[in-house]
């Protein structure tokens, strides 16, 4: 008895210091620099609503789950839908047979069109079948441009990887660059293969490809410090995404090497380097409009009988974003929609 | 409360061990230590890259390696503490993801002082592991279970919430609120020692592995966390606690995956929602190739610390010999395999002598 009854005593001494310590570390623990105090509020995108009548959507990707880019396409998608008194369904599966799956689930519900990505064509084209046979339209984004025509669909939005990583190594050609080190975050990515299959088609001096694990920026970091010391020659990194990109610039500055970071995509801190310097330029494939395009022109085709791109890919990128241009495309980035 | 384990019975299976060693000699008795199958391996690895990899050599290397190793082994530890005690975290990968978006979105949103979202988050994580412990204890269902549940929710939580807050799938930029460079001068500073930059980690990971090995190989703690895993139910017969040690293992999980999240955040200043998956096995293979056995009971402090530094030098190393990247992965496997199979024909060799 007494034993408990100290021990009850002293868990009460504790959980009021607990709590003492607690209010006075958040009394003392403001900060009057930077936070969302600071941040000035970015306006989302509005464009109204249409009258017409209401519908649903499905927007089908294999996106991996909590990824940047794809949360971009989202938003786009979504501005889109607001617009056109459209309801979006939207889901992902980054396994073909299980974003499949999502498509026939998305028929078997009758929604009134499917956008979605044609990552892997095998497995997503007779699904994608299934919906026109049953009536509903389908319109193919992010990938899949030399399939689309294949599998039905009434228009295809997005950027070729390859055609942009070409683009990329000629800008670098321009630049000067002899020894170009493409990052690679996630093994076997079709997407992230094919953008380090297009610079080293076209760039003039060696590129070496070396994979990452994206899940685990210190082991990037690492990774990516060992590698420019191994070889003090690489006078470039090419990231594949925004966050790769920032990662590199510290590896670079430890590994004291002079190396220039050009990269794919923006984010926020991306976008805040290009302007500063830090980051030469970053090629974007637009996947707000990549998004908004494939909702919008679902709806067009549903109250018009529209199709956009006359029979050919709709391209959204690639497009440069560099310190020429880097202010007018800032705050947007900023707000997380480029 | 007078446990009854006040004078504490010998961790049982090295105190057989040392009973039946006791005559032996002395290589024969260091042989059955559980780290030293690792140990060979580590300086094979480390012999091979220095072999075959001239930019392996410098020490400015090493620290690299240290470094990964580092990040690796702070959760390794209390993740091979664990499988001492019986139990698998797999939730262990994405908690470190969530106690740094934590801290990241606390200090941002409510515009603190970093260091009141770095206590938040210390909270957190530690709420995490307790609630695994628990989950355990009062369920009776595997570990294997409880945390792959806690790993799927948690997974889920750290995008549904940061999307939530932010509007985003990463978190804002904290670099410019008060109180983050301090809090970077103590997770994530770089500290030159002779002109070489290591990071500070790699110092608070051996630290830890110093306090952690005192603490499983001297104290009732170490004594009741060789017990729980090695005969649960005649542990509880002689009086250990068997349901807190385990929940005070999962908690320390929580305090190791605070500890790397808050790295994570003062390293790279914004988080990534769905990082951190896939990084729970590879803190269990590092106690693996340190020696801990799958089925709990036997193990080090100092095995998962090799383990994770052997993990950090086949990965490094991998490139500083330039290796084909296509192969990098099959590489990983090899050595790693390589290693975990020296390690227990080591074992097999000492124990029929």
């Amino acid at each position: 008895m007494m034993n408990r009854s100290r021990r009850s005593t002293r868990k009460t001494v504790l959980v009021v210091a607990a709590a003492a310590t607690a209010t006075a570390l958040l009394a003392a623990g403001c900060s009057s620099t930077g936070g969302a105090k600071a941040a000035s509020g970015g306006s989302a995108v509005s464009a109204g609503k249409a009258g017409t009548a209401h519908m649903t959507f499905a927007m089908i990707t294999h996106a991996a789950p909590g990824d940047t880019f794809w949360d971009i396409v989202r938003k786009g998608a979504e501005a889109a839908a607001a617009k056109d008194n459209v309801t979006l369904q939207y889901s992902n599966d980054q396994v073909a047979s299980k974003q499949a799956a999502l498509v026939n689930n998305a028929v078997a519900a009758k929604v009134d069109g499917i956008a979605l990505t044609l990552s892997t064509p095998d497995a997503i084209i007779p699904a994608a079948k299934q919906a026109e046979a049953a009536g509903i339209p389908v319109s193919a984004f992010n990938q899949g441009e030399s399939y689309w025509q294949q599998a039905g669909a009434i228009g295809y939005f997005g950027s070729d990887e390859k055609v942009a990583g070409a683009a990329l190594a000629d800008r670098l050609n321009t630049l000067g660059a002899k020894h170009d080190l493409c990052v690679i975050q996630q093994q076997g990515s079709v997407a992230l293969e094919d953008r380090c299959a297009g610079v080293k088609s076209s760039f003039k001096g060696t590129t070496d490809t070396i994979y990452v694990n994206g899940a685990d920026m210190s082991s990037v970091l690492s990774t990516l410090e060992a590698k420019l010391k191994q070889d003090s020659s690489i006078d470039q990194v090419t990231a594949l995404g925004a966050p790769i990109a920032l990662t590199a610039l510290q590896a670079i500055s430890a590994a004291g090497s002079s190396a220039k970071v050009s990269t794919f995509d923006l984010n926020q801190q991306a976008a805040a380097d290009i302007k500063s310097g830090k980051i030469e330029f970053s090629v974007d494939q637009q996947p707000y409009l990549e998004g908004y395009l494939a909702v919008d022109a679902l709806w067009l085709y549903k109250i018009n009988g529209d199709t956009v791109g006359g029979g050919k890919p709709t391209l959204t990128g690639p497009a440069f974003v560099d310190s020429s241009n880097i202010s007018a495309v800032y705050q947007y980035a900023v707000n997380g929609t480029r | 409360m007078t446990a009854p384990a006040t004078t504490p019975s010998p961790p049982p299976v090295t105190a057989s061990a040392a009973r039946r060693t006791a005559d032996r000699p002395l290589l024969t008795r260091l042989l059955v230590r559980p780290e030293v199958g690792a140990l060979i391996g580590a300086i094979a690895v480390y012999i091979l890259f220095w072999a075959v990899a001239p930019s392996f050599r410098p020490l400015g290397s090493l620290s690299l390696v240290l470094y990964q190793a580092s990040t690796l082994g702070l959760m390794a530890l209390p993740v091979g503490l664990l499988m001492i005690g019986g139990e698998f975290d797999l939730s262990a990968g994405v908690a470190v993801t969530t106690s740094s978006l934590t801290a990241s979105m606390f200090c941002y949103q409510f515009t603190t002082n970093v260091w009141v979202g770095v206590a938040v988050a210390l909270v957190v994580s530690l709420a995490i592991g307790f609630f695994n412990g628990v989950m355990l204890v009062k369920t009776k269902l595997p570990s294997f279970l409880v945390t792959l549940g806690t790993f799927l929710m948690l997974q889920g939580l750290n995008i549904a919430i940061t999307k939530l807050v932010t509007g985003n799938v990463a978190t804002n930029d904290i670099s410019d609120i008060q109180g983050f460079a301090s809090a970077h001068d103590v997770f994530a500073a770089d500290i030159s020692i002779g002109g070489v930059s290591v990071k500070v980690t790699v110092f608070w990971w051996i630290a830890s592995v110093a306090v952690g090995s005192w603490v499983l190989l001297r104290t009732r703690f170490g004594n009741w966390t060789f017990a729980v895993g090695g005969q649960k139910d005649s542990a509880r017969a002689v009086g250990v606690p068997v349901a807190r040690t385990k929940i005070i293992l999962f908690v320390l999980v929580g305090l190791g995956a605070w500890f790397v999240g808050m790295h994570q955040l003062f390293q790279f200043n914004t988080v990534q929602s769905g990082t951190g998956t896939g990084n729970e096995l590879l803190y269990i293979v590092a106690a693996v190739i340190g020696g801990c056995l799958l089925t709990g009971g036997f193990g080090s402090v100092v095995g998962p610390a090799i383990g994770a530094f052997i993990f950090g030098m086949v990965s490094q190393g991998i490139v500083f010999a330039g290796w084909d990247a296509n192969w990098f992965q099959f590489f990983l496997g090899l050595m790693l395999l390589g290693a975990m199979l020296l390690n227990t024909w080591v074992q097999r060799q000492a124990a029929r002598r």
